[in-house]
């Protein structure tokens, strides 16, 4: 036993599908510690706000104390990342009617760009063949152009609350700079936002954790019927043999995912819970279980070790959990893995079809990408919303399958190397 | 004395475990086969008598490893060589390696005639089909097996016929040395009988030159082999023809082997057997005198701490033990007399 | 020393017909058996020949398809887990496989401490139960304080199976039924297996039946030998006529093919 168990930790694949896992289960319980937000909680007003850093405008503003860098590279920074796409590329095509070649101009390049418009640009210089609203139009990317570049401060007004006139109550230099930390509004949203408007990250590691539960449920679920079963039929032999293989193989040829549709289906929207879902899903995945257990049985029954133990007078209740059960339990324990990370497959596939637990309550992994998909992330390129998930699944079901291999090497010892 | 075909000079082997210890399952063994002569090798399990077929073959892998000595085929040595080397030039040609319940090797969804076809195209691709089927029924009708097995799968061929198909399959190159790893001990007696009539008559026709044969039962080895090799702990501990090992045998754990031989005839109902009590030594850390002595009826406090060598008596025949052959005979015989 | 009069166990007509229709095959065929208290019975048999189908029938493992056994004089009655085990107490078994006759997740100690609760020992004092462990493995030659604690699978083979006399010691049934009991043991520790075997008959006076298709070892430690063909007694008889002077053609075959050392082996005859 001890030896075995030395030789699962040995196993280099065991091992790093453990470790994956146990970090997956790690972050599921102690994010909700530290971050202690509603999961399903709605933060923004608007869909799918990318990944970043969110600093509220006004406390930055308010912030207590301002502070003055004189960074050299500051306004070029500014100037580059203010200047639209739109503005550089009407920038190019005037130079370009001016006659500058177009090789010679790069609208990425902001300092060299500039620098060409300063040189040539004349606003009362007529180029033949550009219609007045043309020049109008280049005119009025000059101004903001020169706006950009103006080194003058923003002026903020408050308004006066008997008046109601605005007064000036402070400036803000280029150079005036905030500590983040002492701005009081700062929200980091790794993921950014899902299409309702939720934080992405909190909503994951929760979505995962009721995955999880959901796949232990279903696991456990099928690994009991599927084990009960297959020691009856396995041990007993005859007609109870016959009766249950019958129906199992009845479920063999029926695909379960069918299966789980119409019973999906049939609860209905308002009954389906997470549990409830799992437990479905547990009754209709215990058939592959079933039939093995039954193989390994019936070979285990004519054993000698067994005989041995009927002629020392035991009971089929004794001989089966002390000289039937721990020889399949390794298996078992195998078949509960791979049936765990199928279930989260499975609840996964359900979710995207709208057959999934009902929404209202917690996220689930499939139910995220059921959202992300109905409001088309895919195709706005909102890729923060479904990708963390798909990684989060692959990542789940890697790990254990992994394990699944490592135990299998550990335990079949025609599969060591 | 005959055209030596096999010679191995003080052959040692290891294997390396998984823990990086060496266990030496081969220690210091030389042997000679001549043409047309077979060897047995006897012992219990686990005295190196397996190890010892891999290793004359040349061909090491892990965790078996070569450690010293040599082996000559025919007059060539084949220690050093790489695997390779000696997959392509030694085994088949020179030497056919029949292991342990080979017949459970074949290939379920093969006919036996696509093996043959294997095992020659492996050597020469360019042999054509009809040749190769004609040369396989010659060979098959010569050694008496039905030419429709060449047409047959394994399931359809029971236990023994499989058996001798593997034989047949492996000496098709018509190799110099037969070394056969208890080629019959999972099979029933008839079919054995068919196994052993079958290698000698291999031996008889000249489709082998000589023969290694090893098995824990006696009374075969007794009948099939000209001379007997008893091993004990990786270590040669008796050797002589079959007749002198098995009727007068001088190391005591041989004496004891051959006193635990059961035949159904006259006479041998209820004979005293002589049981050997307790273990082989492990092989991690052998006892550094004689390895049997913590079995022996007959140890001396010397057997503990002496390293004891092989006696050479006349002819092939020799032994070993730490007392000269008169003194064991001497041993042997107040024995007798006391238990009479 | 057996006791020609005393019927120990006997079968009558005794079959075992497997699977259906035309996959019916009869593994052992209306076989009649009568065995006297303390003899030494074998059945020898090739692969195939039933013999391992009766050995378990007669141990109770198996129910027959059709015929009897009688224990004692009486009909033997298994209808009960109750009556199973009374059975039991007198009819014990030891199996060819050492390897595959252990739980390998039961220690020695476990295997030993059945035997002695099955003989009604559960309530001895732990010395009792100590002590009764210690002689029965000190009648194989094994000793106690080294095995205590271990699993059988860190045994040799030929120390497995003594290890199982020393439940047959323990558990003193009126019938043993050694299945193969030395096939899977190198020639020198079969020597001390039988050895020991014989020594615990004439100990207890037990009757034993060796099933067994070495027709060597059948006619060494056997009073009374049977050959089994196709589910069949071909032959029967004291071991020196059914082995020295064998009338069966069956068995005459069985005889030549294995290999001899005092007389020729005639291997012309396959």
């Amino acid at each position: 036993m001890k030896n075995t168990l030395r030789q699962v930790l040995h196993s280099g694949k065991f091992m790093v599908g453990f470790v994956i896992l146990l970090t997956i289960l790690l972050v599921v319980l102690v994010y909700p510690l530290i971050i202690k937000d509603s999961p399903l909680g709605i933060i923004g007003q608007g869909t799918f706000f990318p990944p970043g850093i969110y600093v509220s405008t006004y406390d930055s503003l308010n912030a207590p104390k301002q502070y003055t860098l004189l960074l050299t590279d500051a306004a070029a920074k500014r100037i580059a990342n203010k200047m639209s796409n739109d503005d550089r590329l009407a920038m190019k095509e005037w130079l370009v009617a001016d006659g500058v070649p177009a090789s010679e101009i790069d609208v990425t390049k902001t300092a060299s760009l500039l620098d060409l418009w300063e040189k040539n640009y004349d606003p009362k210089k007529n180029i033949p063949g550009m219609i007045f609203a043309k020049v109008r139009y280049y005119q009025r990317v000059n101004t903001s152009v020169q706006g950009l570049l103006s080194t003058e401060g923003a002026i903020i007004a408050s308004k006066n609350a008997q008046t109601g006139a605005l007064e000036q109550a402070s400036t803000i230099n280029q150079s005036d700079y905030v500590n983040l930390s002492q701005v009081a509004n700062v929200r980091v949203l790794p993921l950014g936002t899902d299409n309702f408007g939720r934080d992405v990250l909190t909503e994951l590691i929760r979505a995962t954790g009721v995955s999880l539960e959901i796949g232990l449920v279903a696991g456990i679920v099928a690994t009991l019927i599927g084990l009960s079963l297959g020691l009856l039929s396995g041990y007993v032999g005859g007609m109870v043999d016959d009766v249950i293989m019958f129906f199992t193989n009845l479920f063999t040829v029926i695909p379960s995912i069918v299966l789980l549709i119409l019973i999906s289906f049939s609860i209905g929207q308002d009954q389906r819970g997470a549990f409830t879902i799992a437990v479905v899903i547990g009754f209709t995945s215990w058939v592959w279980t079933a039939r093995a257990v039954r193989a390994q049985v019936v070979s285990l029954r004519n054993r000698d070790h067994v005989n041995l133990s009927k002629l020392s007078g035991h009971s089929i209740v004794h001989i089966i959990i002390y000289d039937i059960l721990p020889y399949i339990a390794s298996y078992v324990v195998m078949a509960l893995i791979l049936q765990i990370s199928s279930a989260i497959l499975i609840e996964a596939g359900l979710s995207i079809l709208g057959l999934g637990p009902r929404t209202t309550e917690v996220p689930t992994l499939g139910l995220m990408m059921n959202w992300a998909m109905i409001y088309q992330a895919e195709i706005l390129g909102k890729w923060w919303a479904y990708f963390p998930v798909l990684i989060v699944i692959a990542l789940i079901t890697f790990s254990m399958n992994l394990m699944n291999t490592g135990l299998d090497q550990v335990f079949n010892p025609a599969l060591r190397d | 004395m005959g055209k030596v075909i096999l010679e191995v000079k003080e052959l040692t082997t290891k294997y390396i475990t998984r823990f990086r210890e060496d266990i030496y399952a081969v220690d210091h063994v030389s042997l000679r086969v001549e043409e047309g002569k077979s060897l047995g090798i006897a012992g219990e399990s686990g005295c190196g008598k397996s190890t010892l077929a891999l290793s004359l073959m040349g061909y090491y892998f892990a965790p078996l490893h070569y450690t010293s000595g040599e082996i000559v085929i025919a007059g060539r040595n084949i220690t050093g060589m790489k695997p390779d080397d000696v997959r392509k030039m030694v085994l088949g040609k020179e030497i056919a390696y029949i292991p342990q319940a080979a017949m459970n090797a074949l290939n379920p969804t093969q006919k036996v005639i696509s093996f043959i076809e294997d095992v020659i195209h492996a050597h020469d691709p360019s042999v054509g089909k009809k040749e190769i089927h004609d040369n396989a029924r010659g060979m098959f009708e010569t050694l008496g097996l039905p030419a429709e097995v060449l047409q047959k799968y394994p399931v359809e061929l029971s236990g023994g016929m499989k058996q001798r198909v593997v034989i047949a399959v492996s000496v098709l190159l018509l190799p110099r040395v037969l070394i056969a790893d208890e080629p019959s001990s999972a099979l029933d007696v008839t079919s054995q009988k068919m196994v052993i009539k079958m290698l000698r008559q291999l031996m008889e026709i000249g489709f082998v030159g000589s023969m290694i044969f090893i098995t824990h039962e006696l009374p075969l080895l007794y009948n099939v082999t000209d001379e007997i090799m008893v091993m004990y702990a990786g270590q040669i501990v008796e050797k002589g023809t079959a007749k002198e090992v098995v009727f007068d045998p001088l190391h005591p754990y041989a004496k004891g082997l051959m006193g635990s031989i059961i035949v159904p005839e006259q006479g041998l109902r209820n004979v005293k057997l002589t049981a050997i009590p307790g273990v082989p030594p492990n092989l991690k850390n052998p006892p550094s005198g004689c390895r049997f002595a913590e079995r022996c009826k007959y140890v001396m406090p010397e057997c503990k701490t002496n390293s004891i060598g092989l006696r050479d008596l006349d002819g092939e025949r020799a032994y070993r033990c730490i007392l000269p052959e008169k003194e064991l005979r001497a041993l042997y015989q107040r024995e007798v007399k006391t238990n009479a | 020393m057996p006791d020609e009069k005393t019927i120990c166990m006997k079968a009558s007509g005794l079959t075992k017909v497997f699977g259906l229709g035309r996959q019916k095959t009869v593994a052992v065929d209306h076989v009649d058996l009568d065995l006297y208290q303390g003899e030494v019975v074998s059945i020898v048999g090739e692969s195939g020949s039933g013999k391992t189908t009766l050995a378990k029938m007669l141990l109770g493992l198996i129910s027959p398809t059709e015929g009897d056994v009688y224990f004692l004089g009486k009909k033997r009655d298994l209808s009960s887990q109750k009556k199973k085990q009374d059975y039991w107490k007198n009819i014990q078994a030891i199996f060819q496989d050492p390897f595959a006759s252990y739980n390998i997740f039961h220690k020695i100690d476990d295997v030993l401490l059945d035997c002695i609760y099955m003989r009604g020992g559960r309530k001895f004092p732990s010395e009792e139960k100590t002590g009764l462990m210690a002689k029965s493995c000190g009648f194989v030659n094994l000793k106690f304080e080294e095995l205590t604690n271990k699993y059988p699978f860190e045994l040799s083979g030929g120390q497995m199976q003594r290890l199982m006399i020393a439940r047959i010691f323990l558990l003193k049934p009126k019938i043993l039924l050694a299945d193969e009991p030395t096939s899977m043991i190198d020639a020198c520790s079969r020597a001390t297996i039988l050895e020991m075997l014989m020594r615990l008959r004439n100990e207890t006076g037990m009757t034993v039946i060796f099933i067994t298709h070495d027709i060597g070892l059948a006619y060494y430690v056997s009073d009374k030998v049977y050959i089994m063909e196709h589910g069949k007694f071909v032959e029967s008889g004291t071991a020196d006529e059914v082995i020295l002077h064998p009338k069966a053609a069956y068995t005459r075959r069985l005889i030549n093919d294995v290999p001899k050392i005092y007389e020729e082996w005639d291997l012309s005859t396959v």
